[in-house]
């Protein structure tokens, strides 16, 4: 069971579906030789564990502490000495980002946690609390919608005030609305499969239904949005932070970093890009195993 | 059983688009109502004094003539329904207050701020569908390399932020080439960036959903049948799969707008180009509620506008919608 | 015909290869001007692909090889991309299956049809539009000028499959291929397409026609060549092969074929199963499903309201099948719905050995829900998609208490067994099955909580003729096996005829006709029944 099986995707959306930006139909369109599939497991594979590893154990990692200051240093190019280069107070930028893998995957994990939840809850009250209930979450979440994307976050953070606690739940709250109404037409359309009709034959009640089939099928793309939604809450993340509006400066955070070595774009390139490039190959790892595990429930 | 004619046409054609205008008006009216009254009772959910929140949170050391001014602005000391329902009179009659920060009504900030940011989102749609159809015509027509080229991008839109693609665009373009001004001018040259950055992380995810949409008209029955009837594969393109690669484009453009705005938030703020998406981070920064309230509600009142317009589109576009 | 008649076609030693796959193989075919040869085979045959060989689009990853190749006069073994282009349309049309999905649905009739003229001829748009108009009028289209401005999707089986057929003849192309003309459409309408290609072939066109049908083209066919496997088994004229086929398997095709054989006659080859005497004696002749006056009205916000089913009833007798039988629309399925229990009829009920049923609630219905099973006609999508046949099968048989196969191993064994699958089937995923296995295994975990009743909802409409055959003979053995008592429900008179020991018609939500099987079908009185039976294929063959 895959989220592109019942037609929930962006190219025939639901009726007034509007899906996260990467929730992309993963249809296989051309044979793909061993070689590629491999790579389509390992890479995300190598990518997630190496950066697990870095949340949990960063100094096996890192070689060097990340808030040591050492201004004789500052503004080392890429080289030996500083494998990514430094920043302006001369901080080993390799370093700064392996530790700083833990407060951006946290937060990420945690923002999407508390998405998926969200989601989890409206979807299901949607999916399955009858007609009142579905139009009424649908009414919740038109209004989520219209405040896209970081609209809605910043929205939030004026109201609560800025801080690592509010980028989280300000990122939950932005990918909420999209994952809800993916997860309810997964629902409906599993409810009015024949699937379930044929277990009503066969005399099994409807919370014998509900939980020996319809729950556990709805759970797998469950946990495919969940690897994506990861990868996006990371990318939002370290957008608020960018903005000044997540951890506060000295912090190694990625975003926060980025945003620090937007001052020194013309002077030192690598302050920005190897931080945003953290990012990147998170997002994308998290992207492309999605799409692998939604193509192994294909079969 | 469903029966194989088509249902005939209704004959009340016109008192149903009645009815459909009425009904996006209504749900309009309810988002704007929902998202005043969110941020209405949101300031007062915050414990604290709701005049220093208004005023910016205690670290903005507001003056108690200051307070007391908000309290007054706000009816603070009235009842909680009485505040309410004048704040929503307020803003039904368009008064959006003054900013706390720039001292000037809201509504006239507005009303400079929008031209700008409109200007860059409609350029950066209009890139990204003309980006987009050109990947789906090409992974069509060039096998592996487009296919590979299309996957790609793909990723990219998937994964790429908007701020570290803008920041890399600038080393680009700007420190290292010096083709382009890494601050947003009124050139035109100006806008090439910030289009840019907005543009191609979005035609990745058009171009894929276009992608699959020409690739199924292009494997399609009707495809065969006019290829049969002696279409060229030029002229199947042209007459049959570009419009059904279309339909998935024009159906997602009111959702695509609103990332836009989103985005655009980041790349005003990049490029340091006036307009409602920097403005908002700065009320934000200062925590200038009206300013806040004014901006979220001119968002949320173009996005319905805009997806109300898209809604038309597609069924312009797609005439099997609207008939059953 | 003066000069030597020139073959509409010829090829020799056709092989058509998909990277490895070798999926047409020394296919030799000529074809006379005016007459009709007909390909039959059943899905995998590799004749949709030899008639897509034959107009150069077989597609992009096949290699196309053949010793002769021969349209029209022309040799097209070597011809470019831009002569295939012209001779496609022109000199070949080429009408395909289900006209919903070859017609462009986001385009109007009228300009798919003029496709065809504008591509291969310098007449002006006006000359053209006034064409399309006589080709809509002479496919039997009422009322041209509307049709012309209407979208396929506006537009009925037939009337689509006619405006396809018109935008392949537009320029009387010498050469009509056919690829399954006639399958997505209701009986009558499949006949009255039928009749209309039987007229174009009479107008002097030859006609290729591609059918997994034998009964279907016996009545337009000159010639058959039968395929299995990428080869031709057999051909030679229609007369002779359906009467005395040589090949083994065109006699099985012909076997398999319901139409004319009575009740209990065997269609497929294969060791009959000795039936053992009826475990329960069917002597009670209560019957076991009671169906009085039901009606359903399905409404719809902005649509008139839709009257299903009216006034619908029946009894079904122990042991005895009756056969449901009606078009697209007919009410035949929500009747079966209602029977089920999943759907609440308006009014009128259902009674199960004699106590309600219908006007029971839901729980109230569980505990005799074991003597009432189902199959359908796509099973797959009746299978939680997370378990495995054995799974499945436990499921069922411990009323969903478990799911451990090993729990259950001995009945799902004896259950495998009844219907036919293999032991060691037990541990694979349904989707990796064809699609009869699927539909045995629909029946086993049907029969697992041992039903009285089944209801078989078009149980065969999706599988070929020869699996239709097995599935068939199956349903038939069981019955007198295990004493069932079936309601089955088809589209197919000829399986109903087959089937059945009483029989309804029902058209438009109103059963028109019913009684015992072989006095209605062979002196029907209805008019609608009386059409059914004429458009129905049956073999015409010399006997």
């Amino acid at each position: 069971m895959s989220i592109t099986e019942h037609g929930i995707s962006p190219e025939n959306p639901v009726p007034g579906v509007h899906p996260p930006a990467t929730l992309q139909p993963s249809t296989p369109r051309t044979p793909t030789g061993a070689l590629t599939r491999w790579l389509r497991l390992a890479f995300p594979v190598l990518v997630l564990g190496f950066f697990a590893l870095a949340t949990i154990v960063p100094s096996w990692l890192a070689p060097f502490d990340p808030l040591a200051i050492n201004p004789v240093d500052a503004f080392s190019p890429p080289g030996p000495g500083h494998l990514l280069g430094t920043d302006e107070s001369g901080r080993d930028i390799y370093s700064r980002i392996i530790y700083g893998a833990r407060p951006s995957l946290l937060i990420g994990a945690a923002a999407t946690a508390i998405g998926l939840g969200l989601a989890l809850v409206l979807g299901t009250v949607a999916g399955f609390g009858g007609r009142w209930l579905d139009a009424g979450v649908g009414r919740i979440l038109e209004v989520l919608f219209a405040l896209p994307g970081l609209l809605l976050a910043l929205v939030f953070i004026a109201l609560a005030g800025p801080g690592v606690g509010t980028t989280v739940v300000a990122v939950g709250l932005t990918t909420a609305p999209g994952y809800a109404r993916l997860i309810r037409g997964q629902l409906v359309a599993l409810r009015e499969s024949p699937m379930v009709e044929a277990a009503t034959v066969l005399g099994r009640s409807r919370a014998k239904i509900l939980f020996t089939h319809l729950l556990p099928n709805a759970l797998a793309p469950i946990a495919v949005l969940g690897t994506l939604g990861l990868g996006q809450a990371v990318v939002w993340a370290a957008s608020l932070s960018f903005l000044g509006l997540g951890a506060p400066p000295p912090a190694p955070e990625w975003g926060a970093m980025l945003s620090a070595g937007r001052t020194y774009l013309s002077l030192a390139w690598w302050m920005t890009f190897f931080p945003g490039l953290a990012i990147v190959l998170v997002a994308a790892a998290a992207t492309v195993l999605s799409r692998a595990l939604n193509q192994g429930g294909e079969k | 059983m469903t029966p194989k004619t088509a249902p005939p046409r209704s004959t009340d054609r016109p008192l149903k688009a009645v009815y459909w205008v009425l009904g996006k008006i209504g749900g309009g009216v309810f988002v704007l109502w929902a998202v005043a009254t969110a941020i209405f009772f949101g300031i007062r959910m915050i414990p604290g004094d709701p005049a220093q929140a208004i005023m910016g949170g205690p670290g903005s050391q507001a003056s108690a003539e200051a307070l007391a001014q908000a309290r007054a602005d706000y009816g603070l000391d009235q009842p909680l329904a009485v505040q309410y329902f004048s704040q929503l009179w307020r803003l039904a009659t368009g008064d959006l207050g003054t900013s706390y920060s720039l001292k000037i009504p809201v509504a006239e900030v507005l009303r400079e701020l929008v031209p700008p940011t409109l200007t860059l989102a409609v350029l950066a749609l209009l890139v990204a569908w003309v980006l987009a159809l050109a990947v789906a015509t090409a992974s069509i027509r060039s096998g592996a390399v487009g296919r590979a080229l299309a996957s790609g991008l793909e990723i990219i839109s998937a994964a790429v932020p908007h701020f570290w693609l803008a920041s890399v665009l600038i080393m680009l373009f700007s420190t290292t080439l010096g083709w382009l001004p890494p601050v947003s001018t009124q050139t035109p040259a100006g806008l090439v960036l910030p289009v840019a950055t907005l543009a191609l992380p979005l035609a990745g995810f058009l171009g894929q959903v276009m992608r699959d949409s020409m690739l199924d008209a292009h494997t399609s029955s009707f495809a065969l049948s006019a290829r049969a009837r002696g279409e060229s594969e030029n002229g199947v393109l042209l007459r049959h799969a570009l419009r059904h690669a279309a339909l998935p484009g024009i159906a997602l453009s009111g959702w695509a707008f609103g990332s836009l705005l989103s985005g655009a938030v980041v790349v005003e703020s990049i490029f340091a180009r006036p307009g409602l998406g920097r403005s908002l981070l700065s009320a934000v920064t200062a925590r200038d509620i009206p300013m806040v309230t004014g901006v979220a509600l001119l968002s949320a009142a173009t996005y319905v506008v805009i997806m109300a317009f898209s809604d038309v589109a597609e069924r312009l576009a797609d005439p099997r919608i609207g008939t059953a | 015909m003066t000069e030597p008649a020139r073959p509409a076609f010829e090829v020799a030693n056709l092989n058509v290869f998909f990277g490895a796959h070798h999926v047409v193989r020394d296919v030799s075919l000529r074809l006379e001007p005016g007459s009709c040869l007909a390909l039959v085979g059943e899905s995998g045959s590799g004749k949709s692909v030899t008639a897509r060989a034959l107009i150069g689009l077989a597609g992009a990853r096949s290699t196309v090889r053949a010793d002769t190749m021969v349209i029209s006069g022309r040799d097209v073994r070597s011809l470019g991309q831009r002569a295939w282009r012209k001779l496609r349309g022109k000199d070949v049309g080429f009408i395909l299956q289900d006209a919903l999905t070859s017609l462009d649905p986001l385009r109007k009739i009228g300009r798919e049809i003029d496709d065809t003229l504008r591509l291969h001829t310098t007449l002006s748009p006006s000359q053209r539009a006034g064409r399309v108009l006589e080709l809509l009028e002479a496919v039997g289209l009422d009322d041209p000028v509307l049709r012309a401005g209407q979208l396929s999707g506006e537009l009925s089986g037939g009337m689509r499959q006619r405006a396809l057929i018109a935008s392949a003849i537009a320029l009387d192309p010498g050469l009509v291929i056919a690829d399954e003309p006639t399958t997505a459409l209701d009986a009558t309408i499949a006949a009255q397409v039928l009749d209309l290609l039987g007229e174009l072939r009479r107008q002097g066109s030859a006609m290729l026609m591609i059918s997994h049908d034998l009964a279907a083209v016996s009545r337009v066919a000159d010639t058959i060549a039968v395929m299995q496997h990428g080869r031709v088994v057999e051909s030679g004229p229609a007369q002779r092969v359906l009467a005395d086929p040589e090949h083994e398997y065109t006699r099985r095709l012909l076997r398999a074929i319901p139409a004319g054989k009575p009740r209990h006659t065997r269609l497929s080859p294969g060791p009959v199963r000795t039936p053992a005497p009826a475990k329960a004696a069917v002597s009670a002749t209560a019957p076991v499903l009671t169906a009085s006056s039901l009606a359903k009205t399905f409404k719809a916000r902005g649509r008139a309201d839709f009257a299903a089913v009216s006034n619908v009833g029946f009894q079904l007798l122990p042991g005895h099948t009756l056969g449901v039988v009606g078009e697209s629309g007919s009410g035949k399925t929500t009747t079966a719905r209602m029977v089920l229990g999943l759907l609440a009829p308006d009014s009128g009920s259902v009674e199960l050995f004699g106590k309600p049923w219908s006007k029971l609630p839901e729980s109230g219905r569980r505990p005799n829900r074991p003597l009432l099973g189902a199959i359908y006609q796509d099973p797959l999508s009746s299978f939680d998609p997370r378990m495995s046949v054995g799974k499945l099968l436990a499921d069922a048989l411990s009323s969903g208490a478990t799911r451990n196969p090993r729990a259950y191993s001995g009945r799902i064994a004896e259950l495998l067994g009844l219907v036919g699958l293999e032991q060691t089937l037990a541990t694979r995923n349904p989707e990796t099955l064809s699609g009869g296995q699927r539909q045995r295994l629909a029946i086993a975990r049907a029969l697992a909580p041992n039903p009285r009743v089944l209801i078989c909802d078009e149980p065969v409409s999706a599988l070929d003729v020869s699996i239709q055959a097995q599935v068939l003979d199956l349903l038939d053995e069981l019955q007198r096996e295990l004493g069932l008592s079936y309601l089955f429900i088809s589209h197919d008179l000829s399986v109903i005829r087959h089937m059945s020991d009483h029989v309804l018609v029902m058209q438009g939500g109103v059963v028109v006709e019913s009684g015992a099987t072989e006095p209605v079908f062979s002196n029907p009185q209805h008019p609608y029944t009386k059409a059914l039976l004429s458009a129905s294929p049956e073999l015409v063959t010399g006997e």
